[in-house]
């Protein structure tokens, strides 16, 4: 398309609405002004007019006495005052006698006493023609000059002519003073629209352009959110705007629920392939244990074999801890926790966490249908990692709740903020959030907390990383 | 118009004739003197009440005629007209005193035409042009023109193209001015006095300029009292000896009064004969 229809809302529409005040504007203007010239030369024809009988009266008794001062004195007063006005538009009057011959004049040398009319130009033998032809009106003639004849007739008599001679622009100085100042009120009102109009379209095209700049991100990535209050009406922009904020929602919310399926996902896999590689690895290593340790006791062992046996012993013996460990084995059946149970783990870690300021808060009133084993061994994976993450003079702070649906482990500490990006393999074996360990206590926490159908989750903003369990008693809903 | 005027003046005949006696000397002007100069009027009636010791009133009126008839039926005391042999030559009328204009008791007619017309010379080269006349009975605005063309053997009724009465030496050298009339006649006095103040007569020139005529008079009704005769007449006499009088003659361009010559007044009544006898 064309330029001008492709430029930006934020120009477009201050120019569309300027351009259409600025057209408005003009068309009233021009209506007005054509109206104005109308009733200008309309009007002030009726004023010469008024003039004009006002003193024919004095006119008509000067003519029937023939006193010509008199005449010129009647004539001479009220023109001098028309002269002095700003719009003039009267050039002379001339008085006729009866036989259409000058009287008397406000000009005398132009118009000389007793001249006929017909020697006094084109105009006025035109008025010679139509005043032989008249029945005592008011004759306007406009050929060139504008001529106004007033008959001065007495009783029906008729005694002269009063003929009031205006320019052909006689009204054009009004004319101009109306256009100039209907100009300024024009120009004071623009002044004001104008700039309302340019500051509405602005504020109308910025939060779109915005909305648009980020629109434009939505395939790429998620756009962040719009500044709040960009809009804050209620009409139809103002709800795009809100349908944008809440799809943005929406979206993040999705992205994150995949996010949280992928990472599931992810660990079930590994759980999958852990589990099996253990069983496979297990069965086998079994048997070279029972090997080696047959050859320890039964075997006639050198003094090289006697060296290497335990090395492989304890190489074996290591294989089979590890593969243990990823083995996470809920199935075993333990009895149900106890208040004790969880009291015992802090007597357990006191001696540990006596650099750190640690916050205790045990909320288990009796007995919980999960199993005592696994939920101390999830609760002390917890405790150990916020108490190296707190470190000295850090702060760690657990509470356990019973809740209706079962319990509730919460553990935070103030030490450094997990990045994100190991936040995202953070229950994956190996991980490790310290180079101490074998990176296998969030794992296992993890596999534990699945194969008791909980749920765990963790949250590391402004100092403070925070990990939750929620694990359902057995029977619960 | 006339009608008008008449009315006016039978009504102040009728109302205002028996109270004026007690107010004092009543002195009738015309606007051919001083008629439209209110504040020069005001100043020189303080003058001359304060000399009477009585109040004094100047009685305006627009024509010649009309003041002569209120001297005539002795509602005004005095007045100053015109230097007309009905005046001057009149038993009921007597001659007080005689304005000294340029330090002489004369005037002439100015023959007045527009500053741009600088061809005409004389009476005799305004052939069909238009000529304002002032009053009828003034000579120097009427009477000398039509005087003087008679002496070349031309009737002034054919000899203009148009004229017209202006009434007053004032409005005559307006009309000129304003290009109204080609020409007219004034009296010289009324030209000069004018032409303090060049507004109007800058737009005129004087083309020609009369003999000397006796400058109109100051006269009175027969009837007046002889003391109050004497005393206006040494009023008017000495004004010029005092500091007072002499700033209100000089406002009026005049240099003071003498006793009336009435041979003075002569060439005049001459004029008057010639013209009756025609």
């Amino acid at each position: 398309m064309s330029i001008p229809f492709d430029l930006s809302l934020r120009h477009k529409l201050p120019l569309w609405g300027g351009l259409l005040i600025l057209l408005t504007a003009l068309a009233i203007t021009g209506g007005n002004l054509a109206l104005t010239r109308e009733s200008l030369k309309k009007n002030m024809l009726v004023r010469s007019e008024i003039l004009g009988r006002s003193l024919a009266r004095a006119l008509s008794a000067a003519i029937s006495l023939d006193d010509v001062w008199r005449a010129y004195e009647i004539l001479d007063a009220p023109m001098s005052a028309e002269t002095l006005r700003p719009g003039f538009h009267l050039e002379s009057m001339v008085v006729l006698d009866a036989l259409n011959r000058v009287f008397i004049s406000t000009q005398p040398q132009r118009y000389p006493l007793q001249r006929g009319l017909a020697t006094l130009g084109p105009e006025f033998r035109l008025l010679q023609a139509r005043l032989e032809q008249n029945d005592g009106r008011v004759l306007a003639l406009e050929s060139g000059r504008v001529l106004l004849a007033i008959p001065l007739v007495v009783e029906g008599v008729p005694l002269g002519t009063l003929v009031l001679v205006h320019p052909a622009d006689y009204y054009q100085s009004s004319f101009d003073r109306a256009v100039r100042r209907t100009a300024w009120t024009t120009l004071l009102v623009l002044l004001v629209l104008l700039p309302l109009t340019w500051f509405w379209g602005r504020r109308m095209a910025q939060p779109l352009s915005l909305l648009t700049e980020r629109m434009g991100e939505l395939g790429r990535r998620l756009p962040a959110p719009l500044p709040e209050r960009i809009y804050p009406h209620d009409d139809e922009l103002g709800r795009l705007f809100q349908v944008y904020g809440q799809m943005l929602r929406e979206l993040a919310d999705k992205e994150a629920l995949e996010r949280q399926v992928v990472k599931s996902d992810r660990l079930a896999a590994l759980g999958r392939l852990t589990a099996s590689m253990a069983h496979e690895i297990n069965n086998p290593l079994g048997g070279l244990l029972t090997a080696v340790d047959t050859l320890k006791r039964h075997g006639q062992l050198d003094s090289l074999q006697a060296k290497l046996v335990p090395l492989l012993e304890r190489g074996l013996t290591q294989i089979q801890e590890v593969v243990a460990a990823l083995l996470v084995e809920a199935r075993a059946r333990s009895r149900a926790l106890t208040r004790q149970d969880v009291d015992d783990v802090h007597i357990l870690l006191a001696r540990e966490a006596r650099a750190v300021n640690w916050e205790w808060l045990n909320e288990v009133q009796d007995t919980v249908e999960l199993p005592a084993t696994l939920v101390r061994q999830v609760l002390i994976n917890l405790l150990l990692n916020a108490l190296q993450a707190a470190g000295k003079d850090g702060h760690m702070r657990a509470r356990i709740t019973q809740t209706a649906l079962g319990l509730e482990l919460e553990v935070g500490n103030d030490g450094r903020v997990i990045p994100p990006a190991l936040m995202e393999h953070l229950f994956e074996p190996f991980t490790g959030l310290n180079e101490e360990g074998h990176g296998l206590g969030l794992w296992i926490t993890y596999q534990i907390v699945q194969q008791l159908h909980g749920h765990i989750e963790v949250d590391s903003v402004a100092g403070w990383t925070r990990f939750r369990v929620d694990l359902p008693a057995a029977g619960s809903p | 118009m006339h009608f008008y005027r008449m009315s006016c003046f039978c009504l102040l005949l009728l109302c205002a004739g028996p109270a004026l006696a007690a107010e004092g000397l009543r002195i009738g002007l015309t606007p051919t003197f001083l008629g439209e100069r209110p504040a020069l009027l005001a100043d020189w009636r303080a003058y001359l009440e304060n000399r009477l010791g009585r109040p004094v009133a100047f009685i305006l009126k627009d024509s010649h005629e009309e003041t002569m008839e209120l001297l005539r039926q002795q509602q005004i005391q005095a007045a100053w007209l015109c230097d007309c042999p009905r005046i001057t030559m009149n038993r009921e009328f007597n001659l007080l005193a005689t304005p000294l204009f340029h330090g002489r008791p004369y005037y002439r007619a100015y023959l007045v035409v527009p500053q741009a017309d600088q061809v005409t010379h004389r009476l005799l080269d305004l052939k069909d042009k238009v000529f304002a006349y002032g009053d009828p009975t003034s000579n120097a605005g009427h009477m000398n023109p039509r005087y003087e063309l008679w002496k070349f053997g031309v009737d002034p009724d054919h000899f203009f193209r148009r004229t017209f009465l202006t009434h007053t030496h004032g409005n005559a050298i307006e009309a000129v001015a304003a290009g109204v009339a080609d020409a007219t006649s004034v009296n010289s006095y009324v030209w000069e006095t004018l032409d303090q103040q060049p507004a109007l007569t800058g737009r005129t020139r004087i083309a020609a300029r009369s003999v000397e005529y006796g400058f109109p008079p100051f006269v009175t009704t027969h009837t007046m009292a002889p003391g109050d005769f004497r005393a206006l007449q040494r009023a008017l006499l000495t004004m010029a000896e005092d500091a007072r009088g002499r700033v209100v003659l000089k406002k009026m361009n005049l240099d003071g009064f003498a006793l009336p010559q009435p041979e003075l007044y002569q060439p005049v009544r001459e004029i008057v004969r010639y013209m009756d006898n025609r």
